[in-house]
């Protein structure tokens, strides 16, 4: 419980750290005259950059880590598996092949983020559908479903990109499959931010359920859990939030399937601390290696990029201990 | 008093269970024997509904058990299942603490009542020191000690209990069978399954004897667990029971 509020504490210092981290740097002395006069009232530039540039990005990287990293250890819990990530169900699939299609028709952003929302929602949907037409509804039938139909969209999300522009489309897509914050907008993060910040309160809240559904479906049903029901509303919560984070940054990859790992090693497997350790160390994570994609190099980097790129060493690093908690 | 009739249950098109009336009262310890495969596993997990009956009706105090919801259910009847592995690493004290929130709902919150109650049944199994080990890490005896503490934090009326002592050592299988004894002492109806006769002897007030999918004996355990119908139960020749129950008694005769 104290490593919690600590780590609530470092999530909240490092959002005020990164408003100010950024190009448009005052000295220390003037930042702080303009934000004082800024709380009073008065418009300055940094206020500006602050207010329009840097919280929707912000608030946009700590939704993203704890969206991920929350649905993430949800699957998990779901699907009995520590390898599951909010990719199982074929949803940021088909999410990523929406974003490229709105990108080849040529749309407007809002387009491509509407199309790329539609397709993820509609990738699950085939996916629970596949899994029903089989019957047995079981939790390896469901999992082989998501496996074809994220083939499937990733098929055509290559198709896309075989038929695309290569001078202009192309690219395009090809960036935002790697992953950045740097197309965020106040508006959509508005619009985006707070039913991501909900589901994944609402997953947190399941935990104890979470807890009884990994038992298997048989022996959670004799602990007394409405065991189909709440399977389809876990599904519908880490879908939207795996859905949603494509929409607003494309592709960050490893963060669903490595935060839970990390969490479950410093708090044990319970879920009821798993799920916000995954939310809080989640939002962290990003936000930080944001702020690295933002401001390390004259250019901006890919930050779905960095964060495969520093969390695959720390994982290998600390592979050992978590497969300890795996039990075989 | 649980009741089902002319039960039909199983896998994808075949029936395991074959038409098996049985009923469970309170106040009463039922063993059900059979050989491998005979269906004792598919029928305990149907009478709770684990897994769904093909036919026939089950009855739960005179409600439909296909008619109460999942919490309903599990107020009424705790089941045991075979010890098994985990993939997470919880705790022992996560374990137990799932019979106990057990039909309270999705978002169910442990109170001080539900600490006082596990501990308490963690320390009735002598496992009060592990309540914090990782269940993944027991031996398979103290897996399964965990998940029958689990079926009495659920603190239901009824318990059905698949081999209970198949992994327990010979110490804990004598504490289980006078723990199933005091279950019924304190009005419970128990169903347990187990591969031992002994086992039934010494606690069932009744017995039912399974064999591919079907009973062939109900009664008490002097009437059905007659020589002939174990030989018959378990296809041994009659010479080769006696042989091992012969082995037994003079296991214990003074030296």
């Amino acid at each position: 419980m104290k490593t919690m509020w600590t780590l609530s504490a470092l999530l909240l210092v490092a959002v005020m750290l990164s408003l100010l981290l950024g190009r448009y740097q005052p000295s220390p002395l003037e930042a702080a005259l303009r934000l004082w006069q800024g709380i009073e009232g008065k418009p300055s530039e940094l206020w500006t950059v602050i207010e329009t540039l840097r919280l929707p990005r912000v608030i946009a990287a700590v939704s993203i880590g704890a969206a991920l990293a929350a649905s993430g250890a949800a699957y998990q819990s779901l699907f009995r598996n520590p390898l599951a990530s909010p990719e199982v169900l074929g949803g940021l699939a088909g999410a990523a092949f929406g974003a490229a299609l709105g990108i080849l028709l040529g749309h407007a952003l809002w387009q491509v983020q509407l199309a790329s929302f539609v397709f993820g929602l509609l990738a699950v949907g085939l996916t629970l559908l596949l899994a029903r037409l089989v019957g047995q509804g079981g939790i390896v039938v469901l999992l082989l479903a998501g496996l074809i139909t994220g083939a499937f969209f990733t098929a055509l999300l290559s198709a896309a990109k075989y038929v695309a522009d290569p001078y202009d489309k192309l690219p395009a897509i090809t960036y935002w499959l790697m992953g950045t914050l740097s197309s965020v907008d106040a508006h959509r993060v508005w619009l985006t931010a707070p039913p991501m910040l909900a589901a994944t309160a609402a997953l947190m809240a399941l935990g104890h359920a979470l807890n009884v559904l990994s038992m298997g479906d048989e022996e959670a049903t004799t602990l007394g859990m409405p065991v189909r029901p709440l399977r389809l509303l876990v599904i519908a919560l880490a879908t939207l939030l795996g859905t949603l984070s494509v929409v607003l940054a494309g592709m960050i990859a490893w963060v669903g399937l490595l935060i839970p790992q990390i969490a479950r090693l410093i708090w044990g497997a319970d879920n009821r601390r798993v799920l916000p350790a995954c939310a809080l160390l989640g939002a962290l994570y990003v936000l930080l290696l944001d702020d690295i994609a933002r401001t390390a190099l004259p250019v901006e980097l890919p930050l779905g990029v960095l964060t495969a790129l520093v969390g695959l060493p720390v994982f290998g690093a600390v592979l050992r201990r978590v497969a300890v908690g795996w039990s075989e | 008093m649980i009741e089902a009739e002319n039960l039909y249950a199983g896998y994808a098109g075949h029936s395991v269970v074959k038409g098996v009336s049985l009923r469970v009262t309170p106040g009463e310890t039922v063993a059900l024997l059979g050989p491998n495969g005979c269906g004792k596993t598919t029928l305990l997990k149907a009478l709770c509904a684990a897994h769904p009956a093909h036919s026939g009706s089950i009855h739960v105090d005179g409600d439909d058990l296909g008619g109460l919801s999942a919490p309903e259910r599990a107020r009424r009847i705790a089941y045991v299942p075979q010890q098994h592995r985990l993939v997470f690493a919880y705790s022992v004290l996560d374990v137990v603490m799932m019979g106990r929130l057990a039909g309270r709902g999705l978002i169910a919150r442990p109170t001080p009542a539900d600490f006082a109650a596990v501990h308490a049944v963690l320390t009735r199994f002598g496992l009060h020191d592990l309540a914090a080990r990782s269940y993944a890490a027991l031996s398979g005896g103290q897996r399964q000690q965990v998940l029958i503490a689990r079926a009495l934090a659920q603190d239901a009326p009824y318990l059905l209990l698949d081999e209970p002592a198949s992994s327990l050592d010979y110490g804990n299988q004598l504490r289980l069978l006078d723990l199933l004894a005091q279950l019924r002492g304190g009005g419970r109806g128990v169903l347990f399954t187990t591969h031992h006769p002994d086992h039934a002897f010494a606690v069932a007030t009744r017995v039912v004897l399974m064999q591919g999918g079907r009973f062939i004996a109900q009664g008490t355990p002097a009437q059905c667990m007659r020589r002939e119908q174990l030989a018959q139960l378990y296809a041994l020749p009659a010479d080769q029971l006696d042989r091992a129950v012969r082995a037994r008694r003079w296991a214990q005769q003074p030296a």
